[in-house]
This record gives C-alpha cells, structure tokens and sequence, in this order.
C-alpha cells in the first residue's frame, strides 16, 4: 500500500519535476500570447499560442463529440440491456479492443477517411479522429461507473412509474455525475495530448485557427517540432511547451473536480 | 366477504430452475391491511413485486397465470406498466432515497407524471411530508440532500414520496426491518392512518408486526399459499399445522403433521 503510494506520487512528481526545471526558464509571457513569427523554431521571436488554442478547441470538440456518442451508448448498454446480455457483452469486449488501438492507427484510419470524402488535412478532420480514438476510453469508464449504480435505486424509481428514459436521464444520471466528469476528464486529457492521431489529420500551421477545413496546430506536436530542432533555446522552448500542456490539464480537471461539488452533493452513498 | 382489490390466478414464478411461486391463487381486500407472512425464501418479497411488475426486471423470470388489479389483467400485454406502478407506492426494505433534495424526491413522482406547477408541487410535498410524519423535521431544510437524513427518515421519505403519485395501494416490503424501534413504530402508527383510504400490502417476518397491524393475513411457505383468512382467524384457529407451527415460533421444517405441535 505505501509503496504503491509513493511509487504513484513519486513518478508523478517526478515528471512534473523534471518538465518543470527544464521548461520553466524558457517560458514567458510571449511564447503564451504569441504565434510564431519566422525563424521560430530557429530560435528567433514568437510562440505558441497557434498550438495552445489548436488544442484546446480540438481537444474540447472531440470530447464533446465522443461524448454525444459514449452516452446514449453506455446508457444503452447499462438500462436498456440485461445485465447478462450476450449484446452487451461483445460490445464491452469491442470498444476493449478499440481501447487497445495504438493512436497512430487511428491517424492513419482518419487520414484514409478524410481523403476518401475529399477533405484536407484540417481542425474538422482532427477533431473527428481524436474523437474515434478516445470514444473507447470514455465509453468504458462511463460503462464502469454506470455499473456501479445500485439496482435498488433503478428499481425505486421505476416503482413510481418511470419510464427507462426517465429513469436514466434524472436517476442514474445524477447519481453517476461525478464517475461521469471524470471519464470525461480522463477521455480529454489522452485527446489532447495525443500527437500521432493528429499527425497527419490535423497536420500543423503557425496560424491561429480559424475554420474548420483548415489545418490546425497542436501541443503535442509543436512540442515534438520544437524538440526536433538541434538548437538548445528551441528544445527549451519545446520543455515550455510541455509545462502548458501539463497545466492546461492540470487546471481543467481542478476547476470541474470543483465544479462537480455542486452537482454531486445529493449522490446517495 | 370483502371486496378484492387485487386478486391473484394461479400465480407461478419461477427464476431460472428456482420456482418461487407456486399456483398461488388468492384476494387482496381494498382498504384493509394485509400481511403476508412466512420464513424466509418463501416467495413473499417475489408475491409483492409481482403486483406492481417490478419483477419483470429480473432476468431469467417466468410467470404464468393471472393477476387482476381493479379487476384488469396486468400482465396484459397493453397494460401501461408506468400507470400500472403508478396505483402502487412501494416501500422496500432498505429506504432508498433518490439523488436529489428532500424537496425533489417527493415532487419527482408528480413530476414524472407531468405536473409542472410550483404551486401544486408545494402542495403535494407539504402535505404527503405531513402525512408521513417527517414535515415537522424537514421544513426548514427542504433543498438540502435526502441521502443526508437517518435511515427512519428515508424510510418516511419514501412512503411520502410514494403517497405522492396518489396510489391506490401501498406495498411494504419488510418497511420497518432495517429501521430502529421507534422509527419502527412511527411507521407503523401511519399505515395504521392511512388505511382508512389506502389498500396496504405488507410483506413481514415480524409475527408481533403482523398481529398489530394486520386485518387480513396470507401465510406462504417454500412458495406455496398454505392458508389465507382474515388475521383473528389464522392467528387464533388456523386450519394448517404449517402455520400453526409457524405462528407458534416453532421449527417449520421439523413439523410434519398436528401431534408434532403439541409434543
């Protein structure tokens, strides 16, 4: 128990650390508020803004995308399904199997559809991979948490004469709120800081975003092009990177593990 | 003679191999309380459930013969369950309170079944609140969390939630078994109030609960109806060894015949 504790803490503090120190002294205000200028990743003037909101709209539109879809599935599976259902069984044992997919296979899946319906490489086409790529992640945890709402809760409210909808939407829903939140934090902290499924969907450009049929930059990958380079001030800057990703993260699961309080205080233990 | 409110045809439910009820054919009166009583796994919680077809949610069950509510088959194929489980509060045997305030669990009944106006729903929530005796304890605190209450309240809770759908009958799946005496008794004093206008289905393994409350009395033993009759009769003159044993506190499976009562 400790050592699994200390090992969990440990490894955590110790990357945070180790980004920390090599990246903190590269950041400033402008790599936050800018994009980058030419000779960027030659070590001249400019930042990250391009990749900061790049992932941020990428990584929120694919979550709320898979999300729209994890949900009526997961609800599906958990109210409408028996709990032995053979159905239900080979969709879990599908979307595990999903879940195993490396995130470059899903780049290149995406990149063969897009081209098929004609798209370029674009923040739409992104969004829609890292959506596919994450949909089993968040289905799955959503499916566990859905699993551990007591029977007697459903059949309360069925006894009062509520439909299965019903049942779901006001019941299980509120009660699973919390083990929700967090599938959905988990779902976007691996959408957006995956490089390879973005790599050739989303590809990368120094401008802001700004349609969806435009390519668009993201962290992960501005990270890896900045420490690609052979100049030191770059790959520091590539460290900076890092420590934005990491505290974006950071701040998105603090602020809704907040926000969560005020929904999850009537959860019945 | 009374007049049956629910009447049950030949009833058989079985779970996979296990047959929980067997041909059980029998009257609920309206407006009385009925227990229905016997040792455990003898299909009393299985008889209950059956009336509001919360038993269609297990898996694996099969029912066969006839259960008339108002005199309207309810395993009917064009039978709206929700109106079905709408006649019936259900009290069970942990209360299970919803996630939400005080205040929504009792309004969530109404709400379900389309009642919109605040005013109304104010209504409903004072007055089923008072008629479970728990108003005077939660007035002040009607938007803080139901989960939050001891578990005498929840069960109160319950049977004011319950009451606000308007039933017509109440059923009671061992109400009191996980509460304290005292809750225990409070209630019991409200299905005593409340059966004036209620039909009350209580399902016991509490013999001294039966004989406070009960008017009528079903005694079933390893899912088979042994003796029906109103509850001074079985109590007093029942007609089976079975439930005299039974009622007597002896050691039902040891009990083969009337001598070895009396041994």
């Amino acid at each position: 128990m400790l050592i699994s504790t200390v090992f969990v803490v440990g490894s955590l503090a110790f990357i945070l650390v180790v980004i920390f120190l090599k990246g903190f002294p590269a950041l400033s205000l402008n790599m936050l508020i800018q994009t980058p200028r030419g000779g960027y990743y030659l070590g001249k003037e400019g930042g990250i803004l391009n990749a900061i909101l790049g992932s941020l709209v990428l990584g929120l539109g694919a979550t709320l995308l898979a999300l729209l879809i994890s949900l009526p599935i997961v609800f599906y599976l958990n109210i409408y399904l028996a709990k032995s259902s053979k159905f239900a069984q080979l969709i879990r044992f599908f979307f595990d199997v999903l879940w195993g997919i490396p995130s470059i296979v899903y780049g290149a899946f995406g990149f063969t559809i897009m081209v098929f319906f004609g798209l370029r490489a674009s923040l739409l086409a992104g969004t829609v991979t890292v959506a596919l790529f994450i949909l089993p992640i968040m289905s799955r945890a959503m499916d566990e948490v859905l699993k551990m709402v007591p029977f007697e809760l459903k059949e309360t409210s069925y006894a009062l004469g509520s439909t299965r909808l019903e049942t779901a939407l006001k019941v299980i829903l509120r009660q699973a709120l919390p083990g929700i939140l967090t599938a959905i934090l988990v779902a976007f902290g691996r959408g957006i800081s995956d490089a390879a499924s973005v790599l050739f969907t989303a590809s990368f450009t120094d401008s802001l975003p700004s349609s969806p049929f435009k390519p668009v930059a993201t962290l992960p990958l501005a990270i890896f092009f900045q420490l690609a380079t052979p100049f030191p001030e770059v790959q520091q800057r590539g460290y900076a990177s890092a420590v934005v990703l990491t505290v974006i993260v950071l701040v998105i699961s603090v602020v809704s593990r907040i926000t969560s309080k005020r929904f999850t205080k009537h959860v019945v233990k | 003679m009374f007049k049956p409110h629910i009447e049950v045809r030949g009833l058989s439910i079985s779970y996979g191999e296990h047959q929980a009820l067997k041909d059980v054919t029998v009257d609920i009166p309206e407006k009385q309380i009925t227990a229905i009583i016997g040792p455990s796994g003898c299909g009393k919680t299985t008889l209950i459930k059956s009336f509001n077809r919360l038993i269609d949610l297990q898996e694996g069950i099969k029912i066969s013969g006839k259960i008339l509510v108002d005199g309207e088959d309810i395993y009917n194929s064009k039978v709206d369950v929700t109106l079905l489980r709408k006649k019936m509060g259900l009290l069970s045997q942990r209360p299970q309170a919803l996630p939400m305030s005080i205040y929504d669990n009792v309004a969530y009944g109404p709400r379900i079944h389309g009642l919109r106006n605040k005013k109304e729903l104010d209504y409903i929530v004072e007055t089923r609140l008072k008629e479970s005796s728990l108003w005077n304890e939660v007035k002040d605190r009607l938007h803080s969390s139901a989960s939050k209450l001891s578990i005498g309240q929840q069960q109160r809770l319950c049977l004011a939630r319950g009451l606000a759908v308007d039933p017509e009958i109440i059923l009671g799946d061992e109400p009191t078994s996980a509460l304290d005496p005292i809750s225990a008794e409070r209630i019991e004093q409200r299905f005593l109030d409340l059966k004036d206008r209620y039909t009350i289905v209580l399902v016991t393994h509490v013999l001294r609960q039966a004989k406070r409350l009960a008017d009528y009395v079903i005694f079933l033993y390893l899912g088979e109806l042994i003796e029906h009759g109103p509850a001074e009769v079985i109590f007093k003159d029942p007609k089976d060894y079975r439930t005299k044993a039974y009622i007597e506190g002896k050691f039902i499976e040891e009990v083969k015949n009337w001598e070895d009562i009396y041994i």
